[in-house]
């Protein structure tokens, strides 16, 4: 999903750092062994063939999602792998969260650990949940064959009914005796071509639940004696609590406790009113020390002085200081800290005991949670049980190295259980920690703040000699597991290191800077700046060769023949060459993000007040298999409004190290009066399927900063473009 | 303190509250009834959307000594056709992602299609504009509101 974060390179690195010689044999799934699987059908009456199917006497089948469902369709687009090779009937589908193991339910794409990102739902499972679900069928089929006395080659599958001549039985009635044959090792798969759910429009398994409000996210989760807090944080990023007067907190009719955690001091209530009028009349005095004092100005001005000077090396082909006497172009971009935003603030429920921690949250990191929870509890992983819960949004936020929300959560719990606070007596009571709008923006992991430096060659026949491509920005892996001291961190540079223009001579290099200001991989990580940099970079060379932006990329991509199929359905079914009314213009961009590749068409309009407004976008994507087409679609019409948002309006900035945003009024979002049209084509494609969370993100800011080129005459480089063009 | 006497959701509702605390805590945290969401706590991004009195209210910064005597719905309660045109056609086109703000979407979609029968896309955007998603399932609200629209007529 969208969320994002292992580009291929960061997840190399992570095996990398944990030693990942074992990952290749963690592909798959573990067998429960068939007396076990025996036992559990006989504790629950149901069949568990693997870890990943359950089919109940009624004939339910239930797939365990290990994946978060945050809005992406995780929930109907692996469950539709399974009822695939099961021969399901969609209707007798259901899905459930995971629970939080490692060895069952770990993020082949990761390596040994669960959890959610990089748009890797999908790509990583695919295998897994198909042998999962072919596995299930073969023994539903052997226990039919024993209990007709046929053979199995005799023996349908269709629509969740097995059937032999006369013989017929849904798979509830065959679960009990399916539980006792031994696991078939090697089931074939179906070939594609017999796909019957796998690219058909199936109903989301999350709607009716989703519009009754009765979907349960970790902010509805109530356990037995459970107090609320919220917590009081530095207003600048470093800082640390010095002094608290909690005197007038505790006054507060409802507040129960005012204990200091590592990050802040924590008020805890018996509602989340009274923990916030509490957190209101909270004295703290902050040791400022080591805080970051600097403003976004003034942290632009530092990058930009790092603009000339060669920074680390990421990519050399050929020799750009070689080619002499050509027309050169500059320029140079910004791109400001973006906070996700996601419309669930952060959350999760603790409970902490003596021998254990149970906690309820969106959770899109398990094996990092659990670590570092237990880490802060004084337990072992295996101590800390996770129970995922739908994800009010993401778009990253929920999965960070230091499990910020969660070790709060815990921290509180573990702070509730020290003697010396009340006389123990609140030892053991459920904490829901709740983060308000507020302590969302202003609390930081934002998408860094980046500033490009770009220069290219251009030849008289307009051809592109050479191309420099200058990066300057805090990494996101650094001081993390994920770090590899040393080489260019890959998050910044993803999007820039490779891109799928020929050009004979290219330098890409990078100034890695630091700051106390947090920052996160952000819905398409590194893609979100620079394929803004590169596509609208790339545009002002075509437009300075007097050449069409369309013909241009065809000519440098011959050598990229799957992006050159996206772009070329996206512009024919946008009918680039068709005339737009007056005071209208259109733009294009593709990018390759999470091994699947988006091209977007935008057309924009001026009105006579020189207001701009996106009109249209028409997509095209290439993600391989589109397993749940209409899923796809939500996700590219999702990606789109998400990508338009941030770049006409937002920005997190500070002035001497204080956010100035603090809720939706001043880090102003995309509302529906300002979505455009969509329209979504797929590329048909027999490949695995690759990211569908992320990819319709990275080309919808440059296609619309073309757009608006074309029209207005004007470059935007320097984001959110709503400071320099009226919207 | 006296209790605040309300209804909600059809039913008699009393509650003993500071009159301060704002309509969306009572309901989650007295109540019990989560289906409304907390966004924002700002009457900023309308999750918390309920209705009082036939008319969508943000919640989050309703004081509930401020509507005493007044008949509260929230998503849990509300029924009738136009209600059920709306979660129909949300299913039918598959309008959520997240989901967390849908409950808010549906409150002021019914709103709307109660006032006026036939809302041009215009009308629908000036109607939701107060309703955010951060995952963007606008293109979809919008067909929803016509698809309920649509069915309403027959």
């Amino acid at each position: 999903m969208p969320d994002g974060h292992m580009s291929d390179t960061s997840r190399r690195r992570f095996l990398q750092v944990t030693g990942g010689a074992g990952v290749g044999l963690m592909v798959g799934f573990t067998w429960t062994g068939t007396s076990r699987r025996a036992q559990a059908a006989a504790a629950t009456n149901a069949f568990v063939p693997n870890a990943f199917v359950k089919v109940a006497p009624d004939g339910t089948v239930t797939v365990l999602i290990k994946h978060l469902e945050m809005g992406q369709g995780v929930f109907t687009g692996l469950t539709a792998i399974v009822a695939e090779e099961m021969d399901a009937d969609w209707a007798q589908m259901r899905a459930e969260h995971a629970p939080a193991n490692a060895k069952l339910y770990n993020n082949t794409a990761f390596g040994p650990i669960q959890g959610t990102g990089g748009s890797t739902s999908t790509y990583n499972s695919w295998t897994q949940l198909r042998q999962a679900g072919a596995t299930a069928r073969a023994l539903l089929v052997a226990a039919a064959a024993q209990t007709w006395g046929v053979p199995a080659s005799d023996i349908t599958v269709s629509k969740g009914v097995v059937s032999s001549g006369t013989h017929k039985a849904g798979f509830g009635e065959l679960a009990a005796k399916a539980a006792t044959l031994p696991v078939p090792a090697d089931v074939p798969l179906k070939d594609p071509k017999n796909f019957t759910l796998v690219g058909t429009k199936l109903p989301r398994k999350d709607s009716a639940e989703k519009t009754t409000g009765k979907a349960i996210f970790a902010i509805d989760v109530v356990q037995p004696g459970m107090l609320v807090a919220v917590v009081q944080r530095p207003t600048r990023f470093g800082a640390k609590a010095q002094a608290i007067d909690a005197k007038a907190a505790k006054a507060v009719k409802g507040v129960v406790e005012v204990v200091e955690i590592p990050r802040g001091v924590a008020v805890l209530a018996t509602s989340y009113w009274a923990a916030h009028q509490g957190r209101e009349a909270l004295k703290v005095t902050w040791d400022e020390t080591n805080a970051e004092k600097r403003g976004t100005d003034a942290i632009i001005a530092d990058y930009k002085a790092l603009l000339p000077k060669p920074g680390q090396l990421v990519t050399k082909e050929g020799d750009v200081d070689a080619v002499k006497g050509a027309k050169t172009l500059k320029a140079e971009f910004t791109f400001p800290y973006l906070a996700h935003a996601p419309m669930e603030p952060l959350t999760c429920v603790v409970k902490l005991g003596k021998d254990g921690c149970e906690i309820w949250a969106g959770d899109q990191f398990q094996t990092i949670d659990q670590m570092n929870a237990a880490k802060t509890a004084g337990l072992k992983p295996e101590q800390v049980t996770i129970h995922t819960v739908y994800a009010g949004g993401s778009f990253g936020r929920r999965a960070n190295v230091e499990s910020d929300y969660i070790v709060e959560g815990v921290a509180i719990a573990k702070a509730l259980s020290d003697a010396k606070v009340q006389g123990g007596k609140l030892a053991g009571r459920p904490v829901k920690l709740i983060w308000s709008r507020e302590d969302d923006i202003r609390g930081g992991r934002y998408r860094p703040l980046y500033v490009h430096g770009m220069e290219a060659k251009l030849g008289a026949d307009g051809s592109v000699l050479a191309w420099q491509h200058r990066i300057v920005g805090q990494s996101i892996m650094a001081g993390s597991p994920f770090d590899q001291p040393g080489k260019p961190d890959a998050t910044s540079v993803e999007g820039a290191a490779e891109i799928p223009y020929t050009i004979p001579n290219r330098l890409v290099d990078l100034h890695t800077t630091t700051s106390p200001v947090p920052v996160l991989w952000w819905r398409s990580v590194g893609s979100t700046h620079t394929a803004f940099a590169v596509e609208t970079f790339l545009d002002e060379l075509a437009a300075e060769a007097k050449q069409d932006p369309v013909a241009f990329r065809r000519k440098l991509m011959e050598k990229h023949p799957r992006h050159l199929a996206v772009l070329n359905l996206a512009v024919e079914k946008a009918e680039w060459t068709k005339p737009l009314p007056k005071g209208w213009a259109r733009g294009v961009a593709v990018a390759e993000s999470f091994r699947s590749v988006v091209a977007h068409v935008a057309e924009v309009s001026q009105d006579d007040k020189g207001r701009i407004k996106v009109e249209r976008v028409v997509c095209a994507v290439d993600c391989g298999i589109a397993v749940t087409p209409d899923v796809v679609k939500a996700q590219m019409e999702g990606g789109i409004g998400y990508g338009l948002g941030a770049i006409m309006y937002g920005a997190i900035t500070m002035k001497d190290g204080v956010v100035d945003q603090s809720n939706f009024d001043t880090y102003r979002c995309l509302r529906i009066d300002e979505m455009p049209k969509v329209e979504v084509h797929i590329v048909p494609s027999a490949n695995p399927p690759t990211g569908v969370g992320e990819p319709g993100v990275p080309p919808l800011g440059p296609a619309v900063a073309n757009a608006i080129a074309a029209l207005t005459g004007k470059r935007i480089r320097d984001l959110p473009f709503a400071g320099s063009v009226s919207v | 303190m006296p209790p605040i006497k309300l209804t909600l959701n059809g039913k008699p509702w009393s509650v003993d509250a500071d009159p301060d605390m704002p309509l969306l805590w009572a309901v989650r945290e007295i109540a019990g009834k989560t289906g409304s969401k907390f966004g924002c706590g700002a009457a900023q991004c309308g999750a918390c959307t309920m209705h009082v009195d036939g008319q969508p209210v943000r919640a989050c910064s309703t004081p509930i000594g401020s509507i005493a005597g007044s008949k509260v719905t929230t998503i849990e309660g509300i029924e009738g056709k136009v209600a059920k045109a709306v979660q129909d056609a949300w299913v039918k086109l598959d309008v959520v992602q997240c989901g967390y703000c849908q409950s808010g979407q549906i409150m002021s979609a019914v709103a709307l299609l109660t006032d006026n029968a036939k809302p041009t896309d215009q009308d629908i955007d000036s109607a939701m504009s107060g309703n955010l998603c951060r995952c963007s399932t606008y293109v979809r609200i919008r067909a929803a509101i016509h698809e309920a629209a649509k069915a309403l007529e027959i």
